[in-house]
């Protein structure tokens, strides 16, 4: 019965973000029927629709998970964009500086390398949280935007091949090269690029759930973020669990640059994000904050963020901008929705921070 | 380097500060009612694309010739009336999380401009640019900086200021004594909404001559900044508006005229992070001895 | 002068009143007695407006009005000051008595007129108070005759006043008692809501008794006794004081030399405090709130910044004043915090969950290469606690924030109890705790102490400090004003402590 409760809501919060959008895409003189088959109507064909569903909704746990690991302490990780880019050029730097190594070398090298670089830049706003109590939201905004301007600085310096007149880097090596899905499905073709990182998205999700509810650092981090007076009590200490969970929360949306990088540019592509940070943050919440929620919640985003483009260029008036309509929408549903469930969404209550 | 300092530093200080004066003191009253608002930069873009688009349509649809701006000016009020008052509702009415509907404001703008340009403009998220004769480069520049004490007065010398102070430093008080803490919290974001759009019009029809894609580009954060550092007071806040114009002007100088040892340009990128990175600078800096409206953030029930 | 008739009010599942009816006489003191949770303050609150009565009338001078909000009560003339002050610290003590009822015009407030105003009201009442002070620099005592001027600048003619005895010392109860009965004297009538039964008996013409949600008596004061009220209230015969056997003292536990803890804004908390906690003693720390009691147990607890702390903090002769609370609870510190809902428990964890805070990282709850957490090994640990402390209900999966005030104090009792502590700090144990709870909770810390425990209570209830102590220090603005035994001691040595500091 329980299970039921926490399944309406999202649903509602999906329904009614569709009839807004509707009617907005009604008031614009388009045909919403229309708007929406084209939208929805592309994702479950075989195998280009799935494949490609599944092929956006990696990056979609990934920052799910990333923003879902922050808000289970309390913390609103917005950051996951910044986070993803500074490790998939991460990944690349070392899939280039390093391209003649082999691939039992070099693919869990640059795995490292997008981990560690998400951690890093994650766990600067949790630094700074911790130690000087500014909030998270406005640091991790900035660091957003500083992340970009950085990462494109060195692509274009640094990194691109002259004349390139794309803003990419080089190739990487070969060996850093990891499997489409198509090599081992029959039937499949390798032209889509669903590859080996949508597995580990999976598996991400079962290490997260295990991580937050089976281990005493999962406890920590979740009681930081239930109540972090009575967690302080507890001999817990708050300063260690923000930075801990920042650095989680970076090194998950930092995953991102290895189904990227790795398993389909093989280089660092400029701009090769379409919004997968922010819209991790809808994941995170339409999924509750649970890893099973995220996984339906990124197929659900993929699925829009794939119609979008098809959304795009045949009609006439409605631009794959209703993506993001629909998912702010969406937010703002599941964000009122607490006041019918009788708890308040503790997210970005910790009391150390003002904003 | 000392041909920088000139006074065409001083009025790019000015200009580039107005929309962060216009969207921190809107933020100082809804923040000083209890109210975050971290919707302070979806405001501003809602009041950006607005004041362009009818703007523009002012003069295309009704001919309205040299008074289209001001038309745009007032619609960009409207739109940040209308978004703020979304954002009111949700966190009001339904006590939703502040900082989530807020993060949700600014996603829904980053889409809805895009949405209605492809519509009416059938455009990749711009609107069509617009003759001088059409801005309003001065206007914007004046309100802001009036309001400022204005806003003082009304803040510390009016009933209306006394009670919205405690309703944001602790609304039980308030209620007790027969005060509407909702409808001062309101009235605290609708004037957010007020202002921001008015920062954001700046931006598309003063400032600039169109309307891109997230123009912002996180002024709704710096101003939010500006609004910590000045401990939430008018003139303070100001002042912090202004250094973070004049880093930004110095900045903008900066590129071309100052070189690195090399000899070549500093790269565009650099330019472009430093008031990203002053922001966090300043926030870690200065928030510890900052103290902000004590019910800040938290939505009022009456609980027992 | 007002009359609630047929009053009921719900909050989700619990009835908080039910057919209330409450008659006061204009120009008198009328007392309402209940133990918490008795639906007092309920009644109140709907009297003036906070809360909407389910079903029920209310009658001001004779008529039936609607008050929906504390606006309609206030033009009424009916006023409220509440158990915790309704003051904005920020600003003064005018622009918190005008506060919605500002002097001056929409666009000018006048805050001269206001501060006259003021001053008229102070004289006539006897309230001394200066205009111009923030608030948050006023004592305790004088917080309370702001918020009687609140109401009186409204020309408040019933004062409605819950638990105003809560946060003063004897001496200024006494003093208060005289702002009452000059009220009465100027016509004014007074409600206070309280479970102090001497208070009701001191100052009262009638009382009304309260028991879960219901009104069980209504009396002349000068008609009846403590015991009968005790009863009323409770439904039984109440055992007033506690019985307890001699204590047998060991050697010294907890041992604090010269501690002094400064609060962020440099003012001195605790100001050079030194005493000793003995095995097998119960130590009592007795004085109003706001004294330094809480700084100093959470110092003592380890949940203060090294920075702001100096002195010595010796543990079984360890100095323990730079560790930090987990090496603490080690060592075998427990600590039962007095703000059960802030400190003491995630509400929104469930009761397993809550058990093992404290002991969460390490065996017997953690296990499978020290790092995943041991599910039947948490199940046995709460399974225990519910079992021995009497928790319900008896779901171990139920979240924290279902269980009453009672119980959730059970549980952390438990919780802290069960690792066997060596040196207890208690604070404020039975707030908000119902009676048949109280009874428990004292026999456990007895039997706690019995078993050779130290232990450390700090409590603002009198009965319950001086019945359980077998030693009673007395803290008055950071320090120790003195020390009696309580076996001994009588009411007006203890205040006198509590108020003069010496």
């Amino acid at each position: 019965m329980k299970l039921l409760r926490e399944l309406l809501f999202p649903l509602i919060a999906v329904v009614a973000a569709f009839i807004v959008g509707g009617i907005l895409i009604l008031l614009i003189g388009d045909n919403p029927i229309e708007a929406y088959r084209l939208l929805l109507g592309s994702a479950l064909s075989w195998p280009d629709g799935i494949g490609y569903t599944l092929f956006h909704a990696t990056p979609l746990i990934f920052t799910g998970l990333a923003v879902l690991v922050g808000f289970r302490c309390g913390l609103f990780n917005i950051g996951a964009e910044g986070q993803l880019y500074i490790a998939a050029f991460a990944t690349a730097w070392f899939g280039i500086t390093f391209a003649n190594l082999s691939a039992w070398l070099l693919i869990p090298m640059c795995f490292a390398a997008a981990i560690l670089a998400g951690a890093f830049w994650g766990a600067i706003p949790g630094v700074l949280k911790a130690r000087f109590g500014s909030h998270e939201v406005i640091n991790t905004i900035m660091l957003n935007f500083i992340a970009i301007a950085l990462v494109s600085y060195f692509t274009q310096y640094h990194y691109k091949i002259p004349g390139d007149p794309i803003l990419q880097t080089a190739p990487i090596g070969y060996g850093a090269h990891i499997a489409r899905l198509g090599k081992f499905i029959p039937g499949f073709p390798e032209r889509i690029p669903l590859n080996l990182a949508f597995i580990l998205a999976l598996v991400a999700c079962g290490l997260v759930y295990l991580f937050l509810w089976r281990t005493k650092w999962g406890y920590e981090i979740r009681a930081t973020g239930s109540n972090p007076t009575a967690a302080e009590y507890g001999g817990i200490s708050i300063r260690k669990q923000i930075i801990l969970a920042m650095a989680v929360s970076g090194a998950l949306a930092g995953m991102v640059g290895i189904n990227d990088v790795m398993g389909y540019h093989y280089r660092y592509y400029d701009g090769f994000s379409d919004n997968y940070g922010f819209t991790g943050i809808a994941v995170a919440l339409l999924g509750r904050n649970h890893p099973v929620g995220v996984i339906i919640s990124a197929l659900l985003f993929a699925v829009l963020q794939h119609g979008g483009i098809y959304v795009d260029g045949f009609s006439e008036h409605v631009t794959k901008d209703i993506v993001q309509v629909l998912q702010g929408i969406i937010i703002l549903f599941v964000a009122a929705e607490a006041f019918f469930r009788g708890s308040f969404g503790r997210f970005g209550l910790l009391k150390r921070s003002k904003v | 380097m000392r041909d920088i300092f000139t006074l065409s530093l001083f009025w790019s200080t000015l200009r580039l500060a107005t929309p962060l004066v216009l969207a921190a003191l809107g933020g100082m009253f809804s923040e000083r009612s209890g109210v975050i608002n971290i919707a302070l930069e979806g405001k501003m873009l809602a009041g950006a694309f607005t004041a362009a688009a009818v703007t523009y349509a002012a003069d295309a649809k009704l001919g309205m010739g040299n008074a289209s701006p001001w038309l745009g000016l007032l619609a960009a009020i409207a739109a940040g009336l209308f978004i703020a008052a979304i954002y009111a509702v949700t966190c009001i009415r339904f006590k939703a999380d502040q900082v989530v509907s807020g993060a949700a404001i600014n996603i829904l703008m980053f889409g809805i401009p895009g949405f209605l340009s492809g519509a009416f403009f059938l455009s990749s998220g711009s609107t069509p640019q617009l003759p001088r004769g059409h801005l309003i480069p001065w206007t914007p520049i004046i309100i802001a900086f009036a309001l400022v004490p204005i806003s003082w007065y009304v803040l510390y010398r009016t009933p209306f200021g006394l009670r919205l102070r405690s309703v944001g430093e602790k609304p039980e008080a308030a209620d007790a004594a027969g005060v509407s803490v909702k409808r001062m919290r309101y009235s605290g974001v609708l004037i957010a909404g007020v202002l921001a759009g008015i920062g954001g019009a700046y931006l598309s029809i003063g400032q600039s001559s169109l309307f891109t894609r997230n123009m912002t580009a996180g002024r709704g954060f710096i101003a939010l900044a500006a609004l910590i550092f000045g401990k939430w007071r008018p003139f303070q806040t100001m002042l912090a508006c202004l250094l973070f114009g004049f880093t930004e002007a110095v900045s903008i100088q900066m590129q071309g005229a100052v070189k690195l040892p090399s000899g070549e340009d500093i790269p565009v990128q650099f330019i472009q992070m430093v008031p990203y990175v002053l922001t966090i600078v300043v926030l870690a800096g200065f928030i510890g001895s900052s103290r902000p409206p004590q019910a800040l953030g938290i939505p009022y029930e009456k609980e027992k | 002068m007002l009359e609630l008739r047929n009053i009921t009010k719900r909050f989700g599942a619990v009835l908080a009143n039910d057919h209330v009816n409450i008659k006061v006489g204009p120009g008198t003191i009328h007392a309402i007695v209940g133990e918490n949770g008795a639906g007092k303050s309920t009644a109140m609150r709907i009297a003036y407006g906070f809360y909407k009565a389910d079903s029920g009338e209310i009658l001001v001078d004779g008529q039936t009005r609607e008050i929906n909000s504390p606006h309609d009560a206030i033009a009424l003339g009916v006023g409220m000051v509440h158990q915790h002050f309704m003051l904005v610290e920020t600003m003064t003590v005018a622009e918190n008595i005008v506060l919605g009822a500002e002097p001056g015009s929409a666009i000018a407030l006048d805050l001269n007129s206001a501060a006259s105003q003021i001053r008229q009201l102070s004289e006539e009442f006897k309230l001394a108070v200066n205009p111009d002070e923030p608030v948050e620099h006023l004592s305790v005592g004088q917080q309370q005759r702001v918020e009687l001027l609140k109401a009186l600048y409204r020309h408040a003619r019933l004062l409605i006043l819950d638990e105003p005895t809560a946060v003063l010392t004897p001496l200024e109860v006494e003093e208060f008692f005289s702002i009452l009965r000059r009220m009465r004297e100027q016509g004014k009538t007074v409600i206070i809501i309280t479970h102090k039964l001497s208070e009701v008996l001191a100052i009262s013409d009638e009382v009304t008794v309260m028991r879960d949600g219901k009104v069980v008596g209504c009396l002349q004061t000068k008609d009846t006794n403590a015991a009968e009220l005790a009863r009323l209230m409770v439904g039984r015969e109440v055992l007033l004081r506690l019985e307890k056997g001699e204590a047998k003292i060991g050697e010294a536990e907890l041992n604090v030399k010269s501690l002094t803890v400064t609060a962020n804004d440099g003012t001195k908390r605790v100001d050079n405090v030194s005493f000793q906690v003995r095995k097998g003693e119960i130590v009592g720390i007795a004085g109003v709130e706001g004294n330094g009691q809480t700084e100093l147990v959470e110092a003592l607890a380890g949940l203060v910044g090294a920075a702001l702390l100096s002195g010595e903090i010796e543990f079984e002769d360890k100095n323990i004043a730079t560790r930090g609370a987990r090496s603490r609870r080690e060592l075998g510190i427990a600590h039962i915090p007095e703000d059960r809902h802030r400190r003491g428990l995630l509400l929104d964890f469930t009761l397993a969950e809550n058990s093992i805070l404290g002991v969460h990282y390490r065996k017997p709850i953690v296990s499978y290469a020290g790092v995943f957490l041991d599910d039947m090994a948490i199940q046995r640990r709460v399974g225990e606690i519910i079992e021995r402390f009497d928790v319900r209900p008896a779901n171990p999966t139920l979240p924290a924030r279902a269980l009453s005030g009672g119980n959730q104090q059970k549980l952390i009792i438990g919780r802290e109890f069960y690792v066997g502590p060596k040196l207890l700090l208690v604070s404020q144990p039975t707030r908000g705790v119902d009676i048949g709870a109280i009874e428990f909770i004292h026999r456990k810390l007895v039997e706690l102490r019995d078993g050779g425990s130290a232990v450390l209570l700090v409590s603002a209830e009198l009965e319950e400090v001086t019945s359980l102590s077998d030693r009673l220090l007395i803290i008055h603005q950071g320090r120790i004003a003195g020390e009696v035994d309580p076996k001994v001691a009588t009411l007006e040595e203890i205040g006198l402590l509590m108020t003069r500091g010496h």
